[in-house]
């Protein structure tokens, strides 16, 4: 711990912690750890310009195996607590752990006033549709009619989608990835750790205890390329094996519907091309029904804009730039005074 | 008003009195905070000692002319020294007839009524609930009162025609057209108002024209009409030489705040969530950036609270404002911040409760919830502050525990500080003592919770740090390494250590003191918070008539000054005033073990000198 490196050097081993991983066996989350283990070396940080937070569960465990600064705090309150972290020291890079239940069901209020006000955070949300350090309890994004113990007939409410969600209270950068997919997630990663403002990864992470396989019948290999369409800014949304479909919006019905290239008159230049910076689109392709169409995973969304953080910043600088420096003793003795 | 001599060599028609308690009563459109705030600033310049206390409806604009919708303000101004807003009015002020309802009860035997007779239309009596109207139907003759029935609005409708202003504008002028007569009645110039209404309404010229046209034929018309028996002059209070200005409770607050990061020179973070009455605290510290402040106007009061336990951890002031109801939401994340130990302030202002209570009414029931509300063995220091003034010298004190000693701190006032106000001494910033701050930067043998050996305080280790990096958090902690730990033997000594260190503050915080009276005796008078005033003069006016009581007014309340069991036993009884059930005198009793009898009041009110009399002489006397 006493040794100090510099940033270029660093390696995947500088940013492990000396704490046995107490995830289940098989848990998607070793895989999630290994891969943002392995991407951070790459973003030019030091170990102590960065500060993971958390709330309470499986994911919220993760910054204690992270050789950085790490706070795991109470449930679902993460985004606050990087709130005051990042305006009290916008230097720093802050980084946020959630999950599901953490995020979006007793944590949805931070969640949304956090993307909402752009502060400049990443936040890397494990999606396992349940409950898992409560021991298997439905959670805010499993299907309708879960049976779990807590929901024995089947759960009655609808789920949430994490990264329409995102969208929907004015997240400025929304993306999607796969536990499993390295190199996927790997991309996902830098691209939000480049973007000036609040990142919001949603990660399909299976728990192999109380909800295997939720996402087997997208992300198995005999699967994904029928089951899923990769999104990248400029390139043409097409899917399935040979890139034989395609994503195509109805002008009638306003909405996206799947073609076959080279059938029924439908050429390529028919596919509808990513732009990741419009709304309604993301919006759209965060929101296609499953399985009639494919997951839309990569970076839906995408846009500049002023952080909160950084306003902040702008602020207290003008202030001093306008009234000068505060003294309090002048302050004391402003206003209506007398002498005795 | 106690003492009325006329004199005649400087002022023929004036009666130097003592004092007087003055209340202004009105709708809540009538203006009358800021004729209480001109009236206050008019008695500060001519040096008088005073207190104020505003009383207003939780409803922003109740409908007009209710009984609901009456707003007050009254201020004691005294040439001696004042400690309480008095509680009986010498002099009322009733603008309306649901003014006159709602406040006629207090009015002393022997005061001042000064009511408008030009609201008392049928509409309005039936609204407060007069079959009759009060000021025609001979039910205030022989009442023990002196009244000035005058159609104010009718006068101030004539005072203002040339301005053109509307008939619903000008009728607004009235209350100053009344602040005119009591500048009359108490011998004030006009021209600090005056000034003061070129500033404020300075973009129309036809309301500052208007406004001070009503100010003046309010002055004049206490000249020459026939209410010379009711002029008056309250002579300077002999108050220690220096510089002085008013303060409010949360002014004074948020100020002392500005004091602790100046003192202490690090930068500091609010985070708040708007409510009654801490907002002020947020809207103060609001304007000045310029400070090394961040105010962090938050999405609930669980993220105010975890987004300065967030700023603490990166190593600024955390500091969190709120009253009752947002302490209970904010109570998980304290615990974190007392088993994380990072330095942390909890201003909790407090007003009516349970759940919404009486918001805009004034109660101490929170003394139970910041010392005990929390889960698991969670101790927290807390203190309070005495008077409007005194919140600046404890938000200084909470600062400086928070950071010495690494652990939360409640500052409890309450609506009656906050909203209050008092003559201040201005303090010589240089002369405040420095708030010593040191962070921990040698990586050799560093771990997380490394203590001082004398304060118990772990060391603090910010990101940023290079070679410090670690995780904390709300799992508990191995006592030798900060690593989390399930340890049985482990939790029960980090449980007893986080409970000595808040234990041990009491060697860091001056001796309980007595205020008033002797050292020892036959009854002790203990308070805390905001009774100060109102105990202080009830005692002093007890030994003068020669009774042996003394009063202590504690200020740090976890833990209890080291010296206050010993002091205690030296009282044949002790009685504790406060407004609630009954808290203060409950910590009392199960930690010194004395008999201590409790005197609660849950009115939403302050306590009133007499009451508090009444009470000494009978606890004497049985």
């Amino acid at each position: 711990m006493t040794n100090i490196i510099e940033p270029t050097r660093l390696t995947k081993k500088d940013f492990e912690t000396d704490q046995d991983v107490r995830w289940c066996p098989g848990c998607g989350d070793y895989a999630i750890l290994a891969t943002v283990q392995r991407v951070m070396p790459e973003l030019g940080v030091p170990l102590e310009q960065m500060v993971w937070v958390s709330g309470i569960g499986c994911s919220s465990r993760f910054p204690y195996y992270m050789n950085t600064y790490g706070f795991h705090t109470i449930h679902g309150r993460a985004p606050a607590f990087a709130m005051g972290i990042k305006t009290a020291n916008p230097s720093l890079s802050v980084w946020m752990a959630t999950g599901d239940g953490d995020g979006l069901s007793i944590g949805g209020n931070h969640l949304m006033h956090c993307l909402r006000r752009n502060l400049d955070i990443k936040i890397l949300m494990f999606n396992n549709r349940i409950y898992g350090l409560t021991k298997g309890q439905y959670s805010p994004t499993s299907e309708v009619g879960k049976v779990t113990k807590s929901t024995p007939l089947g759960s009655a409410d609808q789920p949430v989608d994490p990264a329409a969600f995102a969208l929907g209270v004015n997240g400025s950068f929304v993306a999607r990835s796969i536990d499993t997919e390295a190199q996927h997630l790997s991309e996902v990663l830098r691209r939000a750790a480049k973007h000036k403002g609040t990142a919001f990864m949603e990660v399909y992470q299976n728990c192999n205890v109380f909800n295997d396989g939720a996402f087997d019948s997208f992300r198995e290999k005999d699967v994904k390329a029928e089951r899923t369409v990769r999104v990248e800014h400029g390139k043409p949304l097409v899917f399935g094996t040979g890139n034989d479909k395609g994503l195509r919006l109805n002008p009638k019905s306003m909405q996206l519907e799947v073609v076959k290239i080279g059938e029924g008159g439908v050429g390529a230049d028919d596919v509808l091309v990513h732009d990741e910076t419009n709304s309604t689109l993301a919006f759209m392709l965060a929101r296609m029904p499953y399985p009639e169409f494919p997951v839309a995973l990569g970076v839906l969304f995408a846009e500049e804009r002023p952080t909160y953080d950084g306003t902040v910043v702008e602020q207290q600088a003008a202030a001093v730039t306008k009234v000068g420096k505060g003294s309090l003793q002048k302050l004391l003795n402003s206003g209506s005074t007398w002498e005795i | 008003m106690t003492t009325s001599t006329p004199v005649s060599d400087t002022t023929p028609h004036r009666h130097v009195i003592k004092g007087a308690v003055v209340r202004f009563a009105g709708d809540s459109g009538d203006g009358m905070q800021v004729t209480g705030d001109q009236f206050t600033a008019a008695a500060a310049l001519a040096q008088n000692d005073l207190a104020t206390f505003p009383d207003f409806p939780a409803e922003i604009r109740a409908p007009a002319g209710t009984l609901y919708g009456v707003s007050g303000f009254q201020i004691h101004f005294s040439s001696q020294d004042v400690f309480t807003p008095g509680d009986a009015p010498d002099v009322l002020v009733a603008m309306n007839p649901a003014a006159l309802k709602t406040n006629l009860r207090d009015l002393k035997q022997g005061g001042l009524l000064i009511v408008n007779s030009g609201t008392f239309n049928a509409t309005n009596l039936k609204k407060a609930g007069y079959a009759e109207n009060p000021l025609e139907d001979g039910s205030m003759d022989g009442a023990g009162y002196s009244v000035l029935a005058i159609d104010i609005s009718k006068l101030t409708l004539l005072s203002v025609k040339e301005t053109g202003l509307s008939t619903k504008e000008a009728n607004r002028c009235k209350n100053f057209w009344t602040l005119g007569l009591m500048f009359w009645i108490y011998g004030r110039p006009m021209e600090p108002s005056i000034k003061w209404i070129e500033m404020k309404f300075g973009k129309r010229p036809e309301l500052v024209a208007a406004n001070i046209a009503a100010l003046k034929a309010g002055h004049a018309y206490g000249e020459t009409a026939e209410v010379s028996h009711f002029s008056y002059e309250v002579p300077k209070a002999p108050v220690a030489p220096g510089k002085y200005r008013n303060i409010g409770g949360n002014q004074a607050t948020a100020w002392g705040l500005l004091a602790a990061t100046e003192l202490s020179g690090l930068e500091l973070t609010l985070g708040a969530y708007p409510i009654t009455p801490a907002s002020d605290v947020l809207h103060e510290l609001s304007k000045f950036k310029n400070f090394g402040v961040t105010t962090i106007q938050a999405e609930d009061e669980i993220a105010a609270i975890c987004a300065v336990i967030g700023a603490s951890y990166a190593g600024k002031i955390g500091v969190t404002s709120t009253s009752g109801p947002g302490v209970a939401l904010k109570m998980e994340a304290v615990g974190l911040a007392v088993t994380t130990e990072l330095p942390l302030v909890i201003i909790d202002i407090q007003r009516g409760g349970p759940s919404t209570g009486l918001p805009t009414k004034t109660e101490q029931a929170d003394l139970l919830q910041a010392v005990y509300g929390r889960n698991g063995e969670a101790p927290v220091c807390v203190i309070a502050a005495a008077t409007p003034g005194d919140c600046f010298y404890m938000a200084i004190e909470a600062v400086r525990l928070a950071l010495k000693f690494m652990c939360p701190v409640f500052l409890l006032t309450d609506g009656y500080l906050a909203n209050g106000a008092e003559p201040w001494a201005i303090p010589d910033v240089a002369s405040l003592p420095k708030i010593e701050v040191t962070f921990r930067k040698d990586p050799e043998g560093f771990h997380p919770f490394l203590r001082d050996p004398v304060t118990l305080a772990r060391n603090w280790a910010i990101p940023g740090t290079p070679g410090l990096m670690h995780r904390i958090g709300g799992i508990e902690k191995d006592f030798n390494s900060g690593h989390i730990s399930y340890n049985p033997d482990n939790h029960e000594l980090m449980t007893k250590t986080r409970a000595a260190k808040i234990a041990g503050i009491a060697d860091d915080v001056p001796e309980q003191k007595i205020e008033v009276g002797n050292e020892s005796g036959k009854l002790l008078v203990l308070g805390w918070g905001s009774t100060y005033g109102s105990i202080r003069e009830a005692v002093t006016r007890c030994r003068e008539r020669g009774l042996d009581v003394s009063h202590a007014h504690v200020r740090y309340l976890n833990p209890f000054p080291r010296n206050l069991g010993e002091l205690l036993k030296r009282f044949d009884r002790v009685l504790v005033p406060e407004l609630n059930n009954g808290q203060l005198v409950k910590m009392i009793r199960s930690q010194y073990l004395v008999p201590a009898e409790s005197m609660p009041k849950i009115q939403g009110q302050p306590f009133k000198i007499a009451e508090l009399e009444d009470k000494i002489r009978q606890v004497m006397e049985s």
